[in-house]
């Protein structure tokens, strides 16, 4: 292993269920959903981060779905702080108490993410499809930083939000958040179905960066170390940024089922993923074909292929090339060099439309599933 | 105060650990990781809530006795890293040296 020229994955994201009390349209897991029978037992997702950090993966996504649904994440907290990892707890804040918080502390969590769909009661009701959800989730923010954890937290920002950026950093500032995500909603999976109610305007954007860079400058001059993060939608982007810092470069993600993936969206892909539960994680990082086909720029074609910039954006995303082209050798489509940006474009404009869209909202719950198999 | 009386500590934002794999301490935070340097790494490590500047000065020249003089050094980083908000000092710390 020492004379291999791949580097290790600095990041394990351990999807241990895709289980979610909540149906937000704009959630990235698959369009399936799949019930606790698949998943990988507490002894296989050990054994998941006991290779993974003899490889040097250092930080740990513990993610879903909802993961305070697996009844053994305590242990699985008290296994990967043994084993050296910074460990991220990412979830709703569902099904989260004070005595929780105060039991994983103890079993080494480090940090706690927690996701909210908007600051105020309504809209969360609406996207999260739980009346009691905000809640529980500013009850448990308050918790997590009662009891000494760094905090972030993580808004999905679209169309139906983004215009009360300002009432949700106010919301995150009296919240005590370490870390403000807002992460504008990228379009995959039930997102990607949800598209035309959630993608949002230029102008929304803008007007939504330009209040946070004015927080920014608040809080600096306050000397309230609170951080927010922006992140730009690739849709009003002209140049594709690469995967994930680079398909099979950093990351690595498990998911329930056991699949290994160099993306948590690689899953939609034509192509063989190894799994977990027969093939060792070292096999899989430097050998296997889900891992090596995008790690170097061989696949590329036109206009890819010549292109000054491909090194840096390696062709941009593989799955909205899949998505939107049918063909995952395709360049990005939001690349302007693209002969598929028409499909970006066409999406954008959409945003713009006035009249109310014609398939309703699909909010993502076993009704919708089944509706969506059977298409 | 002078800096070199004073006790930092780590920002409890921060995990510090020995790295096997990077052959580095590294600072872990939500998320994000950030790869020390040798003698920052060092002076990271001696940093435990208890010792002052003077004293982790004293702890690292028994530690590497070929590295003497290393006392200015130390100050720098320690107010770079508190600056960088990996390091806490007390609030009444002297900011110039």
């Amino acid at each position: 292993m020492e004379t291999s020229n791949i580097n290790p994955p600095l990041w394990l994201l351990a999807e241990l269920t895709y289980r979610c009390p909540l149906q937000c349209p704009y959630c990235s897991n698959p369009l399936k959903l799949e019930g606790s029978e698949s998943e990988l037992t507490t002894a296989q997702w050990i054994d998941v981060f006991t290779q993974a950090r003899e490889m040097g993966a250092v930080q740990l996504g513990l993610s879903g779905g909802e993961p305070l649904l697996r009844k053994d994440l305590a242990e699985l907290i008290r296994e990967a702080r043994a084993l050296g990892y910074y460990s991220n707890l990412i979830t709703s804040g569902i099904g989260l108490n004070a005595h929780k918080v105060a039991d994983f502390r103890k079993s080494g969590l480090d940090h706690i993410q927690i996701s909210f769909q908007a600051s105020n009661e309504e809209l969360n009701t609406w996207l999260s499809g739980s009346r009691k959800a905000i809640e529980q989730k500013l009850e448990m923010a308050r918790e997590i930083k009662a009891q000494g954890y760094p905090m972030v937290l993580n808004f999905v920002t679209h169309k139906h939000n983004l215009d009360e950026v300002d009432k949700i950093i106010e919301l995150c500032i009296e919240l005590k958040a370490d870390f403000v995500e807002l992460a504008t909603c990228k379009h995959y999976g039930w997102a990607f179905e949800n598209r035309a109610h959630l993608l949002p305007t230029r102008e929304q954007l803008e007007r939504a960066e330009a209040v946070t860079n004015d927080y920014r400058r608040q809080l600096e001059a306050e000397g309230n170390p609170m951080q927010l993060i922006f992140v730009t939608p690739d849709y009003y982007e002209d140049v594709p940024v690469a995967c994930m810092g680079g398909l099979g470069e950093i990351f690595l993600t498990v998911t329930p089922d056991g699949t290994a993936l160099p993306c948590h969206s690689a899953r939609i892909l034509p192509m063989t993923f190894p799994n977990v539960k027969t093939t060792r994680l070292d096999q899989i990082w430097q050998a296997s074909d889900g891992f090596m086909r995008f790690r170097d720029n061989a696949w590329m074609k036109e206009p890819c292929r010549s292109c000054a910039n491909k090194t840096k954006d390696r062709g941009g995303c593989r799955c909205q090339a899949y998505m939107m082209t049918g063909d995952m050798y395709a360049t990005d489509p939001l690349c302007s060099k693209s002969p598929d940006h028409h499909h970006i474009e066409a999406a954008v404009a959409q945003a713009y439309e006035t009249k109310p869209v014609a398939k309703p909202i699909l909010f993502r719950n076993p009704r919708n599933a089944k509706a969506l198999q059977t298409l | 105060m002078s800096l070199k009386n004073c006790v930092p500590s780590l920002n409890p934002m921060y995990r510090l650990q020995w790295e096997n794999y990077q052959e580095a301490y590294v600072l872990l935070y939500p998320e994000g990781m950030v790869k020390l340097n040798g003698s920052a790494g060092e002076i990271m490590a001696m940093v435990d809530g208890k010792r002052d500047v003077t004293a982790i000065a004293t702890a690292l020249s028994e530690k590497f006795p070929e590295a003497q003089g290393i006392e200015a050094d130390i100050v720098e980083f320690i107010q770079h890293a508190a600056e960088k908000e990996w390091l806490q000092l007390p609030a009444d710390a002297v900011q110039a040296p």
